[in-house]
């Protein structure tokens, strides 16, 4: 679950970023987290992973209370939250398999246990019979897919997917949204930034609009209000 | 830890040496410089010390009678001296001894041929049971009557602790400045491999590794440099040792400046090599780490 209270984000040189937001994500739950740049879409995902902190107000995630952890709960709550990045943040020199496998290796996982979770999660986002590539020998959905392979193999129980279609043409882009989808309708609770409207519209979920660092709307037709449709 | 996750961070340390062989060849480079210097100062320190005890264990305090005393007289004083504290024996030396010792001494020189046996007094060599205490019993000896003059023969043993403390003060310096270095080409080489891999450090804290699990691999690298460093200088010392041991017993026969045989260093040696080696490792690796982890 994710929940902002009130919260106001001002960084150092005097913008602030986000102003007085609050909105709360149940487990589960799948929503759409829009708005144009510099609206404080990233201040919200930086936020949730513990990269900042707010100025005033609360953020829980999964049960971590984020505006007074302690730096060494860092971790453990991030192992609560699978990131997705727009640019894929692959490790180039090691192979689909490993990339996926370092994930669970650098948390503590045996190897006797990223021997079995691997193949079934490359499994789960169609990769299986790509494990020994490198990630430059893939395709763009491919790579983002391997991105939520990644994302997905520590079991989170959110995942955080910031623009993850913004360098996929149409047909990749839906895929990976149907993966996205897949994916939650087994538990995972999704937040998915994007740009992409007809997206957005093609997948009838909640969606939460931000403009200048404050919510404009929220709830399943947020996005067309949002754009005065 | 769990075993996988050691052989991971040994796997993983030994990459990151490779990924900048050269900085890791001249962090290599500089801690055998600094270990062998560290080194070859400490021998000399230990083998001066070894000369210092040896030369207090063999330490005499000479006694002089006072030439008013008659030959029997000066003879009788043996016996107030035996019994001073740390007095273990007291040897009476009559003048003509002492005259004809002299005489040895100087080569037989004519430029003493005017001294006779009156020119010396009657002494006695003291062997003290402690040789520490040695200003102490003269202290007490020259309280006994007929003492005019107590003589301690510890001039070579002040000249080699002057050197002995000299050698020491400048080596600390030295020492200092070098490990200083070593650390710093340590804390770079180290800098440079996780320079290299700030993206996989990115995505490590992005799923939740931990600031230890991440620093690790790294401590490894700077530890294994830093044991590599010292397992070659070790090597290198103890060759330098036998060359150098070599060369005094040639230039001075062996007389006053002689060296123990390595193997008598080996355990100070190996504990000073592996513990400089492992310091500058692994605080030259923690060094660098900092600020890449603050994400």
């Amino acid at each position: 679950m994710i929940e902002f209270t009130d919260v106001v984000k001002s960084y150092s040189v005097g913008t602030q970023a986000l102003r007085g937001v609050s909105m709360r994500i149940e487990d589960g739950e799948f929503a759409y987290l829009v708005g144009p740049s510099g609206s404080g879409k990233s201040t919200i995902i930086k936020l949730i992973t513990g990269e900042l902190k707010p100025t005033s107000g609360s953020v829980h995630v999964n049960g971590y209370s984020l505006e007074r952890i302690r730096r060494r709960e860092l971790p453990y709550m991030r192992r609560t939250v699978g990131v997705v990045f727009q640019d894929f943040r692959l490790i180039q020199d090691m192979t689909v398999y490993d990339n996926v496998a370092f994930a669970m290796r650098v948390v503590g996982a045996r190897e006797k246990e990223i021997r079995a979770r691997v193949p079934y999660v490359l499994e789960l986002v169609g990769l299986e019979t790509k494990s020994r590539r490198h990630p430059n020998e893939l395709s763009g959905g491919e790579q983002q897919r391997l991105a939520i392979a990644r994302a997905l193999v520590n079991n989170p129980s959110t995942i955080i997917a910031d623009e993850p279609t913004g360098n996929l043409d149409p047909a990749k882009s839906l895929e990976i949204m149907s993966l996205l989808q897949e994916i939650n309708s087994l538990g995972t609770t999704m937040l998915v930034v994007t740009h992409a409207q007809d997206l957005v519209e093609r997948f009838h979920k909640r969606v939460i609009a931000i403009n200048e660092g404050v919510v404009v709307s929220d709830g399943m037709d947020g996005y067309f209000e949002y754009e005065g449709k | 830890m769990k075993g996988n996750n050691f052989g991971y961070l040994i796997k993983e340390g030994i990459r990151g040496i490779f990924l900048h062989g050269f900085m890791s060849f001249a962090a290599v480079f500089v801690t055998v410089a600094c270990l062998l210097i560290v080194g070859t100062f400490f021998s000399v320190i230990y083998n001066i010390g070894l000369k210092v005890e040896e030369l207090n264990e063999k330490n005499e305090i000479l006694v002089f009678v006072d030439e008013t005393f008659s030959d029997a007289e000066a003879k009788s004083v043996g016996s107030d001296l035996a019994l001073v504290k740390n007095v273990e024996q007291a040897i009476f030396i009559p003048r003509e001894e002492a005259y004809e010792d002299f005489r040895e001494d100087m080569g037989q020189s004519g430029a003493f041929d005017g001294l006779s046996t009156q020119t010396f007094r009657h002494r006695f060599r003291i062997l003290p049971t402690d040789p520490q205490l040695l200003e102490e019993t003269k202290a007490a000896l020259l309280e006994v009557e007929g003492v005019v003059k107590v003589k301690v023969a510890d001039d070579v043993v002040n000249l080699l602790t002057t050197i002995q403390n000299v050698v020491s003060m400048f080596s600390i310096v030295v020492i200092v400045a070098l490990v200083f270095v070593s650390l710093l080409i340590i804390s770079n080489t180290v800098k440079l491999a996780m320079a290299d891999r700030r993206d996989e450090i990115a995505i490590m804290k992005m799923v939740g590794a931990t600031n230890g699990f991440i620093r690790l691999p790294f401590v490894v690298q700077g530890f294994l440099l830093g044991i590599l460093g010292s397992g070659i200088a070790f090597g290198a010392e103890w060759l330098l040792y036998n060359f150098m041991a070599n060369q005094l017993v040639q230039m001075d026969g062996g007389l006053l400046l002689t060296m123990v045989p390595f193997t008598q260093l080996i355990l100070p040696m190996l504990v000073i090599f592996a513990g400089t080696g492992m310091f500058v490792g692994v605080v030259g690796s923690f060094a660098s780490i900092r600020r890449f982890l603050k994400v």
